[in-house]
Parts: structure tokens; sequence; C-alpha cells
């Protein structure tokens, strides 16, 4: 007969209660896990979404994910004549506040050459844009439908179509527009901004900017050699994608991913101390029981397979009840929660390491215990 | 007595601590009990009848003397055996003061766990139990669990898991304390009647007066000594 299950079933209430709150406590782990990779995965998203191999950026600046940066209009001519490009656009991003249905839209706003590089991917409701003016693609969190208008800046904008998991790393949803419309939307917005800008003259003489140029490169075309032809040219400096990527995840993302990180590392910690007190709480319970057991001749096995498994069911319980919490709860969240099998992987890992020392604790404790102890009394 | 020594005890002492804080719970103590005996051990409160006890059942180890059980030499200033619990196991049966059921299984199967830690399969430990169960007068009870048992049917379910495995040696650390004189009174008939049976032996702790005429010897222990 298996001793664990046996005195699990006898105290069924309180296994279950335990398991709840174990279960609780892996729905915020797996949650902090979640949220951690939907942070790092938006971020990518953004950057990824245009499939571009360079990013021609202004010089001296880390890209217009890590602050402003300017290139003239006519940059994206230059970088399409170069040796090796395939394809290239200009692109722009700001953030702008819209008011719809009476509440404030934070967007993001992406403005791309129809045609050309950095336009919408997948596009998973109605079409892309068709007109020149006025038309937008809007990431579904918007809240916007094809169909809904929006006024942006001082012109009102009809939604024709709708992506997914497209915001930038504070979180807030894209919407994408022509690049001319997206030009006069920045000029509208900052006038001030814009004011300085001419004044410095820093930039083309017809005053009109992009935040960069991305290029698509033929294949076989190393990036790095395209990059280092753009940084030679004046005022103007080129990312490879992949520095890119990681100049987002360490300069934009690095703070809050460190927080979240940090976070789920107390989290981790506060979870195993829990697991390790129930356990051997549990134990500490039993010594009597096991006092006797010893006496009546019970091998020390049978007493290490009581406390062992007993504290595995917790654990995988637990777990699966997390899980199971963590999948029907996730897409409540207002951002992206994204579990992937290596994260219920890895907590199985550490819940597992956790059971096994905790019950090692457990263990000792009840190896020690004298079965005199059963006798007293 | 020509009957067979079962246990056998010379020249054993056991002392707690050292120095000037030494207790001499016993002090070369000498005893004999043959197969098919009941005795008693009486005694005040700390005049050791508990180290006794828990000597004889291999649970404490004496500071000097031989200990022989069922005509094996288990301590001679050292245990000569090196798996006390399966000693245990097949030898010696306990009965406790409060009776020591598992909690969380029921009455049938805490007797038939011995069995199955012994070896026996698990039908051949149902079949075992339940007849013990029956023959204790507590078959009707068998899927109980110890709490909502009586404390005379408590009792004898632990009699019951203490003559599982026919055990030679039988402990009893007041056996009857939680009884009625009428339950105390069949219980020990019931030890007696095993004994017999079994050609075991039972020694019991107690200071229950109206059991004391159900023993075979009485002993006295004084100051770590016994008196007949
Ligand atoms: N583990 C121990 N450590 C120290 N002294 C003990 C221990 N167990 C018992 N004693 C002492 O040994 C003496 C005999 O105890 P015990 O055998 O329990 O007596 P009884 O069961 O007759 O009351 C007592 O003085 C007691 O205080
Ligand atoms: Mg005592």
């Amino acid at each position: 007969m298996n001793l664990a299950f046996r005195d699990v079933r006898h105290n069924l209430f309180r296994f279950i209660l335990t398991c709840l709150g174990l279960g609780l406590l892996m729905t915020v782990v797996l949650a902090m896990m979640g949220i951690y990779n939907g942070l790092v995965s938006d971020a990518l998203n953004i950057v990824k979404a245009p499939q571009a191999d360079i990013w021609v950026v202004e010089a001296d600046t880390q890209g217009p994910f890590a602050e402003a940066s300017k290139v003239p209009n006519d940059t994206r001519d230059a970088v399409a004549r170069l040796h090796g490009v395939a394809r290239a656009g200009s692109i722009t991003y700001q953030t702008v506040e819209a008011p719809f249905k009476g509440a404030a839209l934070r967007l993001y706003v992406i403005g791309y050459e129809r045609g050309r590089l950095g336009g919408p991917q997948t596009i998973v409701q109605g079409r892309g844009l068709q007109a020149s003016h006025f038309e937008l693609v809007a990431d579904a969190k918007t809240g916007l439908i094809p169909g809904d208008t929006i006024v942006l800046g001082r012109d009102r904008f009809t939604v024709v179509g709708l992506v997914r998991d497209t915001m930038n790393s504070g979180g807030d949803p894209a919407v994408f527009l022509t690049l001319a419309d997206a030009q006069v939307l920045q000029t509208q917005l900052d006038p001030s901004a814009a004011r300085v800008q001419a004044a410095r003259g820093a930039v083309g003489s017809g005053g009109a900017t992009v935040a960069a140029v991305i290029a698509k490169l033929d294949p076989n075309v190393d990036p790095q050699s395209v990059a280092n032809t753009v940084r030679q040219w004046k005022h103007l400096s080129a990312l490879t994608q992949a520095e890119q990527e990681d100049i987002l995840i360490k300069s934009v993302v690095d703070k809050a991913r460190k927080q979240i990180g940090l976070f789920l590392g107390i989290l981790l910690t506060v979870s195993a101390v829990v697991i390790a007190l129930i356990i051997y709480t549990m134990t500490m319970e039993k010594l009597k029981q096991i006092a006797t057991l010893k006496l009546i001749g019970a091998p020390d096995r049978t007493i290490i397979g009581l406390i062992v498994q007993q504290s595995l069911a917790l654990g995988a319980v637990g777990l699966m009840l997390g899980l199971a919490l963590i999948m029907t709860v996730k897409d409540s969240f207002p951002r992206r929660v994204l579990l992937e099998p290596v994260n219920a992987l890895a907590l199985t890992g550490i819940i597992l390491v956790v059971c096994v020392l905790a019950s090692g604790l457990g263990v000792r404790a009840a190896l020690k215990v004298d079965p005199a102890t059963a006798l007293g009394g | 007595m020509d009957r067979r020594v079962i246990v056998d005890i010379k020249g054993v002492a056991k002392h707690y601590g050292c120095g000037e804080t030494r207790v001499d719970a016993l002090r070369n103590l000498d005893l004999q009990v043959h197969a098919g005996e009941v005795v008693a051990r009486l005694g005040p409160s700390g005049s050791g009848k508990t180290t006794l006890l828990n000597i004889i059942g291999c649970i404490i180890d004496p500071s000097e003397g031989q200990v022989s059980l069922d005509g094996e030499l288990v301590y001679d200033n050292r245990w000569l055996r090196g798996d006390l619990r399966r000693l245990r196991l097949d030898k010696i049966g306990f009965i406790f003061q409060a009776h020591n059921l598992i909690p969380f299984l029921n009455a049938v199967d805490n007797v038939a766990l011995v069995l199955q830690l012994a070896g026996k399969t698990t039908a051949q430990a149902q079949a075992r139990a339940m007849e013990l169960l029956d023959y204790l007068e507590v078959g009707p009870r068998a899927r109980a669990m110890p709490a909502l048992l009586s404390g005379g049917e408590a009792q004898r379910v632990a009699i019951a898991r203490a003559l599982a495995n026919s055990p030679r040696i039988i402990l009893a650390d007041e056996p009857t304390a939680a009884l009625d004189s009428k339950r105390a009174g069949i219980v020990m008939g019931l030890l007696r009647k095993l004994a017999a049976e079994q050609d075991a032996c039972i020694i019991a702790v107690t200071h229950d007066e109206k059991i004391m005429d159900r023993f075979d010897r009485l002993f006295h222990l004084r100051d770590g000594r016994l008196e007949e």
C-alpha cells in the first residue's frame, strides 16, 4: 500500500487547499515569466516587423527606438542605389494620443512608404493601405475595427485593416500610416520641435525628415560591409538588424527587463521557501507517526518514500493548477503574456529541485527521529 | 521452569548523560523471561521501566551488558545485528499506552502494513489482518479509521498489529491504562491466550492494580535494580 497516497487521501481537503495556494503562487510566477517574455518579444517585434537587414539612422544615435533619430527624406534614394541593396524604405515613428469613443487612445504611429519596405506584415482582418491619404492599419489591441474612423492631428483617418502584436516597448499599440500622412502629423503635433530642427539646419532643405531608412539586402551580401559604407557618409550611421535588436534589448527594454527579472527572482525564492516550509511542516507533523513506523519495523526507504512522494505530488499538482490558471487568464492581461514550453519546463525543473531539496530537509529530520518517541506519552 | 528462555538480559546497565548530571536508569540488571510467560514490571515513575522496555525492544542501546532475544545474542557491548528494525519487525510486537495506530490507515490496513513490510503480498496481508481482527473481535470495524474507533477497539487493533508477524516477544507499555476494568480484563485474557498459543513471552509495564493477578511474575524496579 502507498502510504503517501493514503495520507493525502486522509487529509484530502488540506492537501487540496495547499495545492491551490501553491498553484496560485505558480500562476504568479508564470505570469511574471510571461510578462517578461511578452515585453522582450513585443519590443523585438517592432524591430523585426519591417524585415530589414540594415537601419540607416542619424549619426551618433542608436536609432529610432533608443532616441530621436532624424535623417533627410532623400536618404532613401542614396541607400537604394548602394551595391547589394535590394529594397529600401523610409520610416517614421512617433507616439500620439487621440480621442476615441470618449477616451484617450495612446498610439504608436509608424509611417512607411506604400510599396516599399516597412509596412505591416500580416493583415489579420481587412486590407493594407491603398489610398495615399487618411487610411490606417491598426494593431488589434487598439480596440479599433475596420470601418472605424479616428482623428489624428487635424485629419480623420479610416481604419482599413488590423495586425497583431505590433506595439512599442511601452506597450502602446501601433497604427500604420502612409509616410506622407505621418510626416504631416509630425509637424502638426510638434511644430516647435520642427522649428528648432529647421533653425539648426541640420537636415535637408525641405525640412522633411524620417526616423530611419531601412534596407533589405540581396542574398549573400554581408550587412556589416554595407553598414560600413553608410557610416562613411556625413550625418548618417548604420546599424545591422542584429545590432538594432541588441540596442533595443540593452538600452530600451533593459531596465524593465531587469526590474521584472529581479522580481521574478524574488518570486521564485519566495516560492521555494514556501514550498520548503510546507513540506518541512508536513513532515514535522508526522514525526510521531514516523517514529511509530520505525518502531514497528518500517525500513528507511518506506519513510523516505512517504515524504518524497508527497512533496513531489504537492509540487506537481501545484504546478499543474498554476499552468491551468495562467492559461485561462493570460489573455486578460493588458500586455502580452507570452509563455513558451521552455518556461513551463524551466519552472518544472525548479519546482522539482526545490521539492527534492525540501523533502531532503524533511527526510533528514525523519531519519533522525528516535523510535522511542513513539513510546513516550 | 523448563521452557525456553526468550528474553535473556545479563548485567545490563544504562545511564544517561555523564559527570554531575549522570542518571543511572538501570544498574547491573539480570532478567530472564520464558516462552509462554506473561510478566509485569512495576515501579515508581522514573525507576527505569521504559528504559528497560526500550532496551529489550532494541530501541536504545544499553551502556553495558548482554541482551539475547529468542536465543540470539543481539547485544554484547555493541549491537551484533546491523538491521535492528528488521529484527523488530520479525521478533517483537509493541503495544503502546496510546494505541499509536497510523491515523491515515484504516484498522485492517494498520495491521496489513506490518505484514506487507515483512514481505507478504497485499492479498495475503489483508487476509491475515482480517483474520486477526476477527479473532480480536473487531472484524466489523476493519474499514474504520483509527479516529473513529473507541479506546478499546483501537487498543485491540493495536494488539492485532503487534501480533501480526507472530513475534516471540510482545512488549506492552501500560497496555490497559486507557481501558475500563472489564476491557482491561479481556485484553489481559487475550494476551495470556496468545502467549500460550504462540509460545511467545509478554513483558508489560503497568501500574494497573486491577490486572496484577493476571501475570505469571511481577518484578519491581527500584533504583535501577529488579526485585521479584
Ligand atoms: N533520554 C534520556 N535522557 C536522560 N535521562 C533519561 C532519558 N530517558 C530517561 N531518563 C532518566 O532515566 C530514569 C528512568 O527513566 P524511565 O525509564 O523513563 O522511567 P519510567 O519509565 O520507570 O518512569 C529517569 O530518571 C529519567 O529521568
Ligand atoms: Mg515510563
